[in-house]
């Protein structure tokens, strides 16, 4: 038994090893190939330095980086007191939870369908606005910048919120108290004890939130404008691909938001690493 | 710190709902004094020390230090300012933050100068035998070790009052006696007021100047560790210290003298002379008597310890089977049935009479077993209210 230890925990990996290799390395490093080489298979960074004299293209990062940066602050913003009240659990936790599931479980497109129509300028709450003499002439919810923020405030709240609630509420309750003890207000346990403990879980669902509203395409095409001011970097990516046929373009636009991404988690944890100096145990004392 | 005189806690009470986890609690604390609360888990006695720091909001009842209101049904000093400092069954260290740190918290959020932090968490560093750990953090340390971080985190502070829920349940038995010495020089040392909570009736009896015996949320007995010990108010208290023996029995008479109640109590048909430490004007003596006028059943309570196997002068004399021997180095403990020899082995069981026996016992042996009257105890028979659910403990 002692022997074949290792090669029994071998395959034991062996099935989530085949799906790393086929569904994320064998992809990722075929598109690294795609991205620098031409159509005829020839070695070549033509396609990186196309993208980046392309004032057109190059802007994508930018437009994306103005929905993806503010609409994650939001979500996680909003996330850390939302958690933080409902910590030792709260009256109608459940609705509350449930509500929040919904829309990741329905879809982004059938979230921004919903959206179209409700918040369209005959949706009802245009209607209500102008009822309650709000607005005067309807106001623009969609096709814009705009619509696509709520749409990705609706899918990424919910996922930051429930990640940081598992944190929060994992931490343990006599900390608090210890910390009250000890002379703190409630305001100063929050930032001395409660939010440092928080923040590997806030640097964790910042990232997913950044990554997820980073790599939007449904949001952006469906809630907002396409053409201009929502030309977010995939939607660069999808025109080379399908529309244009250069699979080598469009890969290398993906490499780029990879590498774009990656960055933005490297500040993100190092964030982290120097805000939370102590061990990983959290809150067991 | 504030300086006072007494701490005073009247007819506390709380109420979760239906549940009353603290009844009519009144207690008084004299500076420098280290009251224990002790009962078995679900006694209220963590919720009464939460109670009195603020932290559980009581139900009614009202908290004095010296004159000072703390807490009644309309003032209510929250936590943080009323100056006590406790420590938790679980250390509750803030494992981001390095001992010196942790110890400083306090200090910091008083806007203490630098210097004197420093000298301070020093100190406290040292009350503790804690120098050299001040830059690990509480992950790196051992259960004592942190819980030592834990109380200096509290003394570097000198709060009115200290108070230790279970802080030494955690450790291992060998850990727990050496940090209860130290609690103990601690306490000696900073004269610091201090209430501790326990289950165990050891640390209870080696730590405190009085002892608390909680029932349910109420109070059962306040007093000296030995007054507690050798003179327990009622069988709850008996069997928490360590009496055993609550054998059913009836008082064939009794002659009050002004010091003790000397009673003659019949045992399964076996007659006991008992010499009850009650003297005139105890409640336990009142029921008692009241007892032997109604010819009601009545328990005794007699330690393992002082049941002896063979015949002595002067001392009653029970028979009985050993029917569990378990061998404990310097003494055997012995499980036996009260029952006369000759009776049939397999007839209907006796009470279960509880020894520790130093000559070697046989499982099945007739033994003589002898009590001294002064080792006996009698107390009423339980009553068996909604409350008191752990009286059906005493019928075995």
């Amino acid at each position: 038994m002692k022997g074949s230890g290792r090669s029994g925990a071998f395959f034991l990996l062996a099935p989530a090893l085949v799906f790393i290799v086929l569904l994320f390395l064998y992809p990722f490093a075929y598109g690294l190939f795609l991205s620098l080489t031409k159509a005829d298979g020839a070695f070549t960074i033509g396609n990186y330095a196309r993208f980046f004299s392309d004032a057109r293209d190059l802007r994508t990062v930018w437009t994306t980086l103005t929905i993806a940066v503010p609409v994650t602050f939001v979500n996680v913003g909003l996330a850390i007191p939302f958690s933080y009240y409902m910590r030792r659990g709260a009256k109608g936790e459940k609705i509350i939870t449930f509500f929040l599931i919904v829309p990741i479980t329905l879809g982004t497109v059938l979230v921004s369908e919903g959206m179209l129509s409700y918040m369209g300028p005959n949706g009802w709450l245009n209607q209500l606005l102008m009822a309650l003499r709000v607005v005067k002439a309807p106001f623009r919810f969609t096709h814009n910048y705009l619509g696509v923020v709520i749409s990705l405030g609706l899918q990424g709240f919910p996922y930051a919120f429930l990640m940081l609630l598992g944190y929060v509420s994992g931490i343990s309750p006599d900390l608090e108290k210890a910390s009250q003890m000890l002379g703190a207000s409630k305001a100063q346990t929050f930032w001395k004890v409660l939010f440092p403990l928080m923040v590997p879980g806030i640097a964790i669902s910042f990232c997913l939130n950044f990554v997820m509203a980073f790599s939007v395409f449904p949001s952006a095409v469906l809630l907002g404008q396409p053409s201009g001011p929502t030309r977010v970097i995939s939607i660069a990516a999808y025109q080379w691909a399908f529309e244009k046929f250069n699979f080598n373009a469009a890969s290398a636009i993906s490499m780029l938001m990879a590498a774009i991404e990656l960055v933005i988690i490297s500040i993100v944890l190092v964030w982290r690493g120097r805000t939370y100096k102590g061990a990983s145990i959290v809150g067991k004392g | 710190m504030k300086d006072f005189k007494r701490i005073s806690v009247r007819r506390m009470t709380k109420r979760f709902g239906e549940k009353t986890a603290v009844r009519d609690f009144s207690l008084e604390f004299g500076k420098g004094e280290f009251v224990t609360f002790l009962g078995p888990s679900g006694c209220g006695k963590s919720t009464a020390l939460n109670c009195i720091t603020g932290l559980i909001p009581i139900t009614s009842g009202e908290i004095f230090i010296d004159d000072e209101c703390i807490d009644d049904s309309r003032v209510k000093v929250p936590p943080e300012r009323r100056e006590f400092g406790m420590v938790f069954q679980n250390y509750a260290l803030f494992p981001h933050l390095t001992v010196r740190e942790n110890v400083a918290f306090g200090l910091k959020l008083r806007r203490l100068g630098r210097v004197e932090i420093e000298r301070r968490v020093g100190e406290a560093l040292k009350l503790v035998h804690l120098e050299g750990y001040a830059a690990k953090y509480p992950a790196q340390m051992s259960g004592g070790e942190q819980q030592r971080v834990a109380i200096a985190r509290c003394i570097v502070l000198e709060p009115r009052l200290l108070l230790l829920d279970e802080p030494l349940s955690n450790l291992d038995a060998k850990l727990r006696v050496e940090l209860r010495y130290e609690l103990k020089a601690l306490h000696e040392r900073l004269k610091v007021t201090t209430i501790y909570v326990t289950h165990d009736q050891t640390e209870a009896l080696a730590l405190s100047d009085r002892i608390v015996v909680l029932k349910s949320g109420a109070i059962q007995q306040v007093g000296s560790p030995p007054m507690i010990f050798s003179n327990p108010a009622n069988l709850f208290v008996a069997d928490f210290v360590g009496f055993k023996n609550a054998w059913k029995a009836r008082i064939e008479s009794m002659s009050e003298k002004a010091d003790v109640l000397e009673a003659e109590i019949r045992v399964r048909g076996q007659a006991l002379k008992a010499r009850l430490p009650y003297p005139d004007g105890d409640r336990r003596r009142a029921a008692i008597v009241k007892a032997f006028l109604s010819g009601d059943t009545v328990r005794t309570a007699i330690r393992p310890e002082d049941i002896r196997v063979g015949s002595y002068p002067g001392m009653n004399s029970l028979r009985c089977i050993a029917s569990l021997v378990e061998y404990q180095g310097h003494a055997s403990q012995v499980s036996a049935a009260l029952a006369s020899c000759g009776d049939d082995a397999e007839g209907e069981p006796g009470e279960r009479v509880d020894l520790r026996s130093a000559i070697p016992v046989v499982e099945g042996d007739c033994l003589d077993a002898a009590i001294a009257p002064d080792s006996i105890l009698v107390f009423p028979e339980p009553s068996r209210g909604p409350e008191d659910d752990e009286a059906q403990e005493y019928s075995t």
